[in-house]
C-alpha cells in the first residue's frame, strides 16, 4: 500500500520535475506563491523579503504573497497549516527535527531538485542533513557556525589569549572570575542554549560519534562517558563561570551583560554577532574563537545549524515553490542573502562568495578545515524533539543545582526508555 | 399580511401553533444555543476523553493505547516528575488564589467610605482586573527581574536581597500566583464592594447596640449578610485558579527547569509546544484536571440546585 | 454602614484615612506606573541602566510612533476588535434567547439544560484544546478570524445564559402572563416585551464579554497563527520578541493592546459592575 502510494507520488513528482524544467526553459510561471517565513528578525527579515523581491521581478506573472511569523511561534505552528493552510514554501530546520513531517507526509520529496547538477555539486556538503530515508526533503537556505564569542579588550585588559584546550579555558576563567567577570554570559529560560553547551561539552569530551549515537538513543544517560562530561561542565559551574540568574533570561537577554563587560564571552551562534555590534561593541571589542579542545584524543566537532526551505505536501503551486527553491539556493542569490549586512550567516552554495567579515571568515576557515570530527546541526535538532525538550530541562536545572545530577540523569534515562522505544 | 393569500392552509396552521407554542417555543428559542454548546464545548469534551486513549502526534494515525496515558502518568507521579509538579502547583494555586478573597474583602472594607473622590479612587483600585494577563505577566516579570527589577531595588533599601523569584524552583510558583492574585483580588474587591451596599443598616445598628464592634462586627453580622459575594468570589476563583495558563506561559514558561508548571500548562506543552507532539497524553492531563475540577462543579451545581428549590 | 463611616470618627482619622489613601492607591498601581513611566523613556536610559530614574528625555511620540507605524501592532489591534464584537453580538444574541427560554418556561428538561450552560462554562477550558483545534482545522476556519468568533460564541453562551436566565426570572411574570392573555405570540413577547426589560442586562453583558474576549491568549494561541488572524494579546508576544529586552518599546505596546479594555471600562463603569457582581447580593 504504501510502497505503492510512493511509487505513485514519485511518478508525479517525476513529471512535475519536467513540467518545472519546461516552465524553466520558456514559459512564465503564473498563479499565486504562498511563502512562509519565520525569520522574523529585523535583518533576516529584510534579507528575505529582498531576494522574494528579486524573485519576483523575473516572473511578473507570479502573485507572490509573504507571510513573516515570529520565529518562536512558527515552531508550534508548522504543524498546524502544513496540514491545514498549507502555503507553497516554508522555512524550517534540518535533520532530526523535519523527521516528524517527513513522516506524517506533509513535506515535499524534493529528490529531483537534488538530481539537478546545479544543487547536487553545488549543496552536495549539506545533503545528508536534508536526507531522511534516502530522499531529499527540502534545500538549505544559510548555515552558522556556532563558537565562543568575546569580548577582545577585556581579554587584553586581563592579558589573556584564545584558549585552544580545557587548561587553559579554566586558567582564562579562573581569572575573569577574579576580576570581578562571569566568564561566560547565558540565558536558558527557553532552554535550547543550554543545549549548545551540552553539545560542545559532549563533542569535545567523547566525540562526535558517541554524541550521536547518545542522540540518536543508543547510548545511556547515565554512563561513564556522560557523567565525564558532566563532570567537565561542572568545573566551569563552579568556578562560578556562568551569569547568574541565567534561568530567567532569553538569550538576547543575556546580551547586555557581555556589551556592560559584566560577562567577558557567549557561546553562541553566528547571528549573536549583528545584536551586540547593534548595542555598540566594535569589532575591535568582540572576537571569534573555536571551542577549546577537552579530550585530545577525539576530533573536533562543530555545531553548524542549517535552516531551510520546503514545499508542502499539501502546497498547491508546487512548480512555482521548486522554481523558488532553485531561486534561493543558487550561487548568486546565495551570496546576496548571506551577506553581512543581510542574514550574515555562510552560504550553502559552494560556487557563492562569504562575505568579507571577519566572523563568517572565521568561521568557514573552521567549518571547512577545523572540523574533522563531524558537523552537528544542534542538541534540539539532532535528538527528537521530546527528549530534546526532557534532556534540555535537565541541562538547566544542572547549571543551577548541579548536585542533582544523579537525579537529572537518571530522569533521562527514563525518558530514553520511552521515547526510543 | 399573508392571510388574504393563503386563508385556507393558515388558520389549523395556526390553531395547532397556538395549542403547541408554550411547548415548542423554549425549544426554538433554545436551539441556536444549545447547538453552539453541544457542538463547541460539549461534544469536543467527550472527544477529549475518547482522545486520551490514543497515542497521536496530531500529524500521522492516532493509535489506540488503552489506559497508557494514564499508566504514563502514574509513573510520572510515582517518579515526582513533571506532572507530579503540576499537580502539587495545582494544588499551591487552589490554596494560595482563595487569599484573593481575603485581600478583596480588606480593600473592600477599607474603600467602603464616602470621601471626595472615592469613586474615583474605587475604580482604580478595580482597574488591574481589566488589562489581560499577558500585561500582567509582562508588568510583573520586570517587577521580579534578578537585575533591575523593582523588588529588589526595594529589597536593597532596607539591606536584603537581591532575590531570584522566577529563577528559584522553590519560589517561582508563588511569585506567578502573586501576580494572578492582583487582578483577583481587584475582582474579589469590587464583588465585596457591592455586597457592602446592600447590608441592612438596621442589623449594623442592632449589632452596635448590642456592644459588637471591629471584628466581632465583622464576623457575625457583616459576613453572613455578604454570603452570596463570598459565593460568587470562591466560584471565580477556584474556576480562575484551575485555569492558570497566560501568565505562566508568559512569566516563566514552565520554568526553571519544569517547576512553575500546572497541568494546564503541561498539557499545552505536551500537545502543542515546540516541542510537543503528544496529544493523547495532553488529553489524559486535561481529563485529570477535568475531573478536579468536576469535584467543584458538583458543588456549585448542588449549592445552585438547592437555591432553586427554595 | 460598615465600616463605621470616617464621619462618626475623630477627625484624626480622618486625616490619616485621606493621606493613606492615595499612598495606598500608589502601592497598588505601582507596577502599571512602572509601566507607564518606561514607555515615555528613551532607549538609551535602559542601555544605560537607568530603569528607575527620571526619563532623560520625553520619547512618548517615538515610542508609540514605533508601535503604531513601524510594527503589525495595528492590524492586532483592528483583529482584536473585528473577533471581539462579533463575539459580543453572537454571544449575547444567543444567550438573551436561551436565557429567555429558560426563564420564562417551565418545562422538564429546564433545569437539566440550565445545568449543562453552567457546567460547561465551569470546564477548564483545556480539555477542549485539543478536540476544537482538529474541528477548527477541518472546518477549514483554523487561522481565521471566523474560526476564533465562532468558538468563543459557543463558550461564552454558557456564562452568558446564566446570566441572562437569572436576569430573566427576576423579571415580573405578571407582565408575561398579561401579554399571553391578549394573545400576543411568544416570539412577539420576547421581542416586545422582554427584550426591552433586559437592556440593562444586554449592556452589562456586552461590556463583560467585550473585555474577556479581548483579554484572551489561550485559544488566540491555539487557533490562530499570524498577523492576519491573531489577536493583540498573542500579537503582544510577537512584538515583544521583535523587540525583544527593549523595554521602552515593549511597554508602548503592552499599554496600547491594555488600553481598549481599560477604556471600555471607565466608559460603561456602571453596567461593568453591575454585570460583575450579578449575583453577589440577594
Amino acid at each position: 500500500m504504501t510502497s505503492l502510494k510512493s511509487t505513485l507520488l514519485a511518478a508525479l513528482a517525476g513529471s512535475t520535475m519536467l513540467a518545472g524544467a519546461a516552465f524553466a526553459d520558456g514559459h512564465a510561471l503564473s498563479g499565486d506563491l504562498k511563502i512562509f517565513l519565520d525569520t522574523s528578525n529585523p535583518a533576516p527579515r529584510a534579507a528575505m523579503e529582498a531576494s522574494i523581491a528579486r524573485f519576483g521581478e523575473q516572473h511578473p506573472d507570479l502573485n507572490i504573497e509573504t507571510t513573516v511569523i515570529d520565529r518562536e511561534a512558527y515552531k508550534t505552528q508548522i504543524r498546524n497549516f502544513l496540514t491545514a493552510d498549507a502555503p507553497d514554501v516554508a522555512t524550517w530546520y534540518a535533520a532530526n527535527r523535519m523527521r516528524p513531517y517527513v513522516e506524517a507526509g506533509l513535506f515535499e520529496d524534493v529528490s529531483d531538485l537534488w538530481q539537478e547538477p546545479e544543487i547536487a555539486e553545488n549543496l552536495a556538503s549539506t545533503k545528508g542533513a536534508m536526507t531522511i530515508d534516502g530522499k531529499q526533503w527540502g534545500v538549505p537556505y544559510t548555515y552558522y557556525q556556532w563558537g565562543v564569542y568575546y569580548r577582545e579588550d577585556i581579554f587584553k585588559e586581563l592579558g589573556l589569549s584564545e584558549p585552544t584546550n580545557w587548561e587553559e579555558e579554566k586558567a582564562n576563567c579562573a581569572k575573569i572570575v577574579a576580576s570581578g567577570r562571569a566568564c561566560y554570559t547565558i540565558g536558558t529560560k527557553f532552554l535550547w542554549t543550554a543545549g549548545g553547551w551540552f553539545d560542545y561539552l559532549n563533542m569535545r569530551t567523547n566525540g562526535f560519534d558517541f554524541h550521536m549515537q547518545l542522540l540518536q538513543g543508543d547510548a545511556s544517560w547515565e554512563s561513564e562517558e556522560v557523567r565525564a562530561t558532566f563532570a567537565n561542565w561542572r568545573e566551569l559551574i563552579d568556578m562560578g563561570g556562568f551569569l547568574e540568574n541565567h534561568q530567567t533570561y532569553s538569550w538576547q537577554e543575556a546580551l547586555p551583560f557581555m556589551v556592560n563587560g559584566e560577562a567577558a564571552a557567549y557561546l553562541m551562534g553566528n547571528f549573536a554577532v549583528a545584536p551586540l555590534r547593534e548595542a555598540g561593541l566594535s569589532d575591535d571589542q568582540i572576537d571569534f574563537y573555536q571551542f577549546p579542545a577537552i579530550n585530545p584524543d577525539v576530533e573536533l566537532a562543530e555545531d553548524a545549524p542549517t535552516d531551510t526551505f520546503h514545499i508542502p505536501a499539501n502546497a498547491a503551486n508546487k512548480d512555482a515553490a521548486r522554481a523558488f527553491l532553485r531561486h534561493v539556493v543558487s550561487a548568486e542569490e546565495q551570496t546576496i542573502i548571506n551577506a553581512g549586512d543581510a542574514l550574515g550567516q555562510l552560504p550553502v552554495n559552494a560556487q557563492s562568495s562569504v562575505d568579507d567579515d571577519e566572523f563568517l571568515n572565521q568561521g568557514f576557515e573552521m567549518l571547512s578545515s577545523n572540523s574533522p570530527g563531524g558537523v552537528a546541526q544542534f542538541f534540539d535538532r539532532d535528538a527528537p524533539a521530546e527528549m530534546a525538550k526532557v534532556a534540555m530541562e535537565g541541562f538547566q536545572e544542572f547549571m543551577v543545582k548541579p548536585d542533582n545530577l544523579d537525579r537529572i540523569l537518571s530522569k533521562l534515562e527514563r525518558a530514553r526508555g520511552r521515547i526510543y522505544e | 399580511m399573508t392571510t388574504a393569500a393563503l386563508p385556507n392552509n393558515s388558520i389549523p396552521d395556526r390553531s395547532f401553533w397556538q395549542r403547541n407554542q408554550q411547548t415548542w417555543a423554549p425549544w426554538l428559542f433554545l436551539a441556536p444555543a444549545i447547538l453552539f454548546f453541544a457542538f463547541y464545548v460539549i461534544f469536543p469534551v467527550f472527544q477529549s476523553f475518547n482522545l486520551s486513549l490514543y497515542e497521536w502526534d496530531g500529524l500521522g494515525e492516532a493509535e489506540y493505547i488503552g489506559l497508557r496515558n494514564y499508566e504514563d502518568l502514574y509513573y510520572e507521579f510515582i517518579d515526582r516528575d513533571a506532572f507530579y509538579t503540576s499537580l502539587k502547583n495545582n494544588i499551591i494555586w487552589l490554596v494560595m488564589y482563595l487569599l484573593a478573597i481575603p485581600a478583596g474583602l480588606f480593600i473592600a472594607l477599607f474603600l467602603n467610605q464616602t470621601v471626595t473622590g472615592i469613586r474615583l479612587y474605587k475604580s482604580l483600585f478595580f482597574f488591574p482586573f481589566v488589562i489581560s494577563q499577558v500585561v500582567v505577566g509582562l508588568v510583573f516579570t520586570w517587577f521580579y527581574d534578578p537585575a533591575f527589577g523593582i523588588l529588589n531595588v526595594v529589597l536593597g533599601w532596607v539591606g536584603l536581597g537581591p532575590v531570584n523569584i522566577l529563577g528559584n524552583e522553590y519560589t517561582v510558583t508563588y511569585g506567578i500566583i502573586l501576580a494572578g492574585l492582583w487582578p483577583q483580588t481587584a475582582y474579589c474587591m469590587i464583588l465585596y464592594l457591592t455586597g457592602l451596599n446592600a447590608v441592612n443598616p438596621e442589623q449594623i445598628e442592632a449589632g452596635r447596640l448590642d456592644g459588637a464592634k471591629g471584628w466581632r462586627m465583622l464576623w457575625h453580622v457583616v459576613l453572613p449578610q455578604l454570603k452570596p459575594a463570598t459565593f460568587i468570589a470562591f466560584v471565580v476563583t477556584i474556576i480562575g485558579a484551575l485555569r492558570s495558563f497566560d501568565l505562566i506561559s508568559i512569566m516563566t514558561g514552565g520554568g526553571p527547569f519544569g517547576s512553575s508548571r500546572v497541568l494546564a500548562y503541561y498539557m499545552f506543552e505536551v500537545a502543542l509546544s515546540e516541542y510537543g507532539f503528544r496529544m493523547g497524553y495532553g488529553a489524559a492531563i486535561a481529563v485529570v484536571l477535568f475531573a478536579i475540577m468536576m469535584v467543584f462543579i458538583c458543588y456549585f451545581l448542588w449549592s445552585m440546585y438547592r437555591e432553586e428549590r427554595r | 454602614m460598615f465600616p463605621t463611616p470616617l464621619e462618626k470618627r475623630p477627625p484624626s482619622a480622618r486625616i490619616t484615612y485621606q493621606t493613606f489613601l492615595p499612598l495606598a492607591l500608589i502601592m497598588w498601581l505601582l507596577p502599571l506606573i512602572a509601566v507607564a513611566v518606561f514607555s515615555i523613556k528613551p532607549g538609551a536610559d535602559f542601555t544605560n541602566a537607568n530603569y528607575w530614574g527620571m526619563p532623560s528625555s520625553f520619547d512618548f511620540f517615538e515610542n508609540y510612533g514605533q508601535v503604531f507605524f513601524n510594527s503589525d501592532m495595528p492590524r492586532y489591534l483592528l483583529n482584536s476588535f473585528l473577533i471581539t464584537v462579533p463575539t459580543v453580538i453572537g454571544a449575547v444574541a444567543l444567550s438573551a434567547m436561551a436565557g429567555f427560554a429558560l426563564g420564562v418556561y417551565k418545562f422538564k428538561a429546564n433545569i437539566w439544560i440550565f445545568f449543562m450552560f453552567v457546567a460547561g462554562n465551569f470546564v477548564p477550558f483545556q480539555i477542549l484544546m485539543v478536540p476544537v483545534r482538529d474541528l477548527t482545522l477541518d472546518l477549514g476556519l483554523y487561522n481565521t478570524k471566523t474560526g476564533l468568533v465562532l468558538f468563543h460564541i459557543a463558550f461564552q453562551t454558557g456564562f452568558c445564559t446564566l446570566f441572562m436566565r437569572n436576569f430573566i426570572k427576576a423579571l415580573p411574570y405578571e407582565l408575561i402572563e398579561a401579554a399571553r392573555v391578549e394573545g400576543i405570540s411568544e416570539i412577539r413577547i420576547f421581542w416586545y416585551v422582554v427584550l426591552p426589560l433586559m437592556k440593562p442586562a444586554l449592556a452589562a453583558l456586552a461590556v463583560l464579554i467585550f473585555t474577556f474576549i479581548w483579554n484572551d491568549y489561550f485559544w488566540a494561541v491555539v487557533l490562530t497563527q499570524g498577523p492576519e488572524s491573531q489577536p493583540v494579546t498573542a500579537g503582544i508576544t510577537a512584538f515583544n520578541s521583535q523587540f525583544r529586552a527593549m523595554y521602552h518599546l515593549m511597554s508602548a505596546g503592552s499599554i496600547v493592546a491594555a488600553l481598549p479594555p481599560v477604556a471600555m471600562f471607565f466608559l460603561m463603569q456602571k453596567h461593568f459592575i453591575a454585570g460583575l457582581t450579578l449575583g453577589a447580593v440577594k
